[in-house]
């Protein structure tokens, strides 16, 4: 029997090199914010640290975290994609990756981000999984919002 | 597909598949392989039954009214009590407790027991392999009374040694809380050493026995263990329902737990009484359908040489530890000689969840997290583990069809 598509769809080599090969892994030591996120269920770590400039613009942003292919994926996909972005425009960003992961309509979400993001969007297949995509775009939101320490679960 | 395929024996043991009709459903397409019943268990048809009849005939609420049906129900429920007395060979009916599981358990003898016995300074202890429900409600003498919690290493095959639990027990030591079975581990500790040893020292012993009550035959006479607890769900029972045992000395002399009713002698705008044993510790409308679902389960489970079971299941777990030998990116957690049935294991490059979706998808219910022991994962290095537990319905073709889907995930994934 071939593999299910599903799968296939869930772990893309996108999604698989994402999580091998991480871009912006690491810390900014010139960090003007910084977030903590943390899946008690599976145990799926994220740490966000950001510089952003007077004009609100995201300069530089690092993540470092242990945790699924998924989440790690997502992090390394999210820091990739928020680099050189407004604050505004990243949590634009945010809330259509929320409406696509959850399998809600996504209309606010266009263009080249639109595809870039598509490679999660099979998790809304995998209910249980969910928060393991979201993790590290939540730890960006605490991160803004003053670092509270965000959880998913 | 769903072809009822007969399953190869285990030696004289042959699996009741036909008594759980859920384990003849299939998931995404494919048969269910159910490896998860350390979680919670299937329950068989007989409890399922046994719960519908009670509750279609016989149901009101206990010890209450006058009525026929509260006294048919009230005999339930205390012919249940019995049942599980039986089932652990404690002295009376009235050394049980029902509780709504075996964390609510645990914290009935934190709460009633414990509490009012500790001191600033004065310990617990427990080991690392502990299930958080014999974690958290030790520190929550710690953080409101100061208790210290004394933690007793295992060796690196997850086996426990005696003398270093025994060397940890001291004079400030004022219970031994310890697991019959390692729901991550699969280590079963011995118990009655466990007890001979503390009570040398005068210091009583509470006994997790959310595992061990499924895989072990259980004696607390014969153990002399102070506190046992037990959830139904893994026995095969329903969930809503577990039971501690306590030596009537100790529950004689313990506190209420929740107040309400059914655990009054008296009460008045000024005062109040508590009623004895076991009632003082049941207020309010107890788990009456569950009990009887209970007692059904552990006859159901009777009803078979546990002993036949224990060897199927050891079986089978041999037939997988076997199998996994062959993944080199596979780190089996937990080797004690005499364990349970229950394999943990980390995969190189492959995280837990990853493989358990992957898992699922093949059909395959397995369990991959922390298990809810997280200082377990820290003695181990690891944040989460991969778990297939075993049971009496699981067969050789469960354990085959586990290690093809590993196979398969190490080829999308590794």
């Amino acid at each position: 029997m071939a593999m299910d598509d599903s799968l296939r769809e869930l772990y893309q080599e996108v999604i698989l090199d994402h999580s091998r090969h991480p871009r912006h892994f690491g810390a900014l030591a010139n960090a003007t914010h910084a977030g903590e996120g943390f899946n008690p269920l599976c145990g799926d770590r994220v740490k966000l640290t950001m510089a952003i400039d007077n004009s609100g613009r995201i300069a530089d942003i690092k993540f470092e975290g242990k945790g699924c292919a998924i989440s790690q994926a997502s992090a390394s996909l999210m820091t990739d994609m928020l680099a050189g972005r407004t604050v505004s425009e990243a949590e634009t960003l945010m809330s259509g990756f929320l409406h696509l992961v959850r399998g809600e309509d996504a209309a606010d979400l266009q263009g080249d981000d639109r595809d870039r993001l598509n490679v999660l969007a099979g998790i809304s297949e995998y209910p249980m999984r969910v928060k393991c995509a979201t993790l590290a775009w939540h730890t960006m939101k605490s991160a803004l919002e003053g670092g509270t320490p965000a959880k998913t679960e | 597909m769903m072809a009822q395929i007969k399953p190869r024996l285990v030696g004289a043991f042959a699996p009741p598949r036909a008594d759980f009709e859920i384990l003849s459903r299939s998931v995404y397409g494919k048969p269910l392989v159910y490896l998860d019943s350390a979680a919670s268990a299937q329950k068989p048809r007989q409890v399922l039954a046994a719960m519908s009849a009670f509750a279609t005939g016989d149901y009101a609420n206990v010890h209450r009214g006058v009525h026929f049906l509260s006294a048919a129900a009230t005999q339930a429920y205390e012919a249940a009590r019995e049942t599980v007395r039986r089932f652990l060979n404690a002295g009376q009916a009235e050394e049980i407790v029902f509780t709504k599981n075996g964390t609510e358990a645990i914290n009935l003898v934190a709460a009633s027991y414990l509490a009012p016995r500790i001191r600033p300074g004065d310990e617990i202890v427990l080991t690392v392999m502990e299930h958080h429900s014999n974690i958290v409600p030790w520190h929550f003498l710690r953080e409101r009374q100061g208790a210290v919690l004394k933690w007793v290493d295992v060796r690196d095959d997850g086996s426990l040694d005696i003398d270093v639990l025994n060397a940890a027990i001291g004079p400030k030591t004022k219970l031994v809380a310890i697991t019959h079975m390692s729901n991550v581990l699969g280590t079963v500790t011995p118990l009655k050493e466990i007890v001979a040893r503390a009570h040398a020292k005068g210091v009583p012993v509470l006994a997790d026995g959310c595992q061990g009550a499924v895989h072990e035959t259980v004696d607390v006479r014969d153990l002399d263990v102070d506190f046992y607890a037990l959830t139904g769900h893994k026995l095969y029972g329903p969930t809503g329902i577990g039971a501690l045992y306590a030596k009537r000395e100790h529950l004689e002399a313990m506190r209420p737990f929740n107040g309400g009713g059914e655990m009054i002698r008296e009460v008045t705008r000024e005062a109040v009484s508590y009623a004895d044993p076991p009632a003082r510790f049941e207020a309010g409308t107890p788990p009456i359908i569950e009990s009887v679902g209970l007692a059904a389960a552990l006859d159901y489970l009777s009803s078979f040489d546990r002993a036949a079971i224990k060897a199927h299941e050891h079986a089978l777990l041999s037939q997988a530890r076997e199998a996994v030998r062959e993944f080199n990116w596979l780190r089996v957690i937990g080797d004690a000689p005499g364990k349970g049935a229950i394999l943990s294991f980390e995969t190189e490059g492959m995280h837990a969840h990853d493989l358990a979706t992957i898992l699922d998808r093949e059909g395959i219910a397995v369990r991959a997290g922390h298990h809810c022991a997280q200082p377990l994962m820290d003695r181990f290095s690891v944040a989460s583990t991969t778990r297939a537990s075993f049971a009496l319905y699981n067969t050789r073709e469960d354990v085959d069809a586990l290690v093809e889907g590993l196979a398969k995930a190490w080829k999308i994934l590794g």
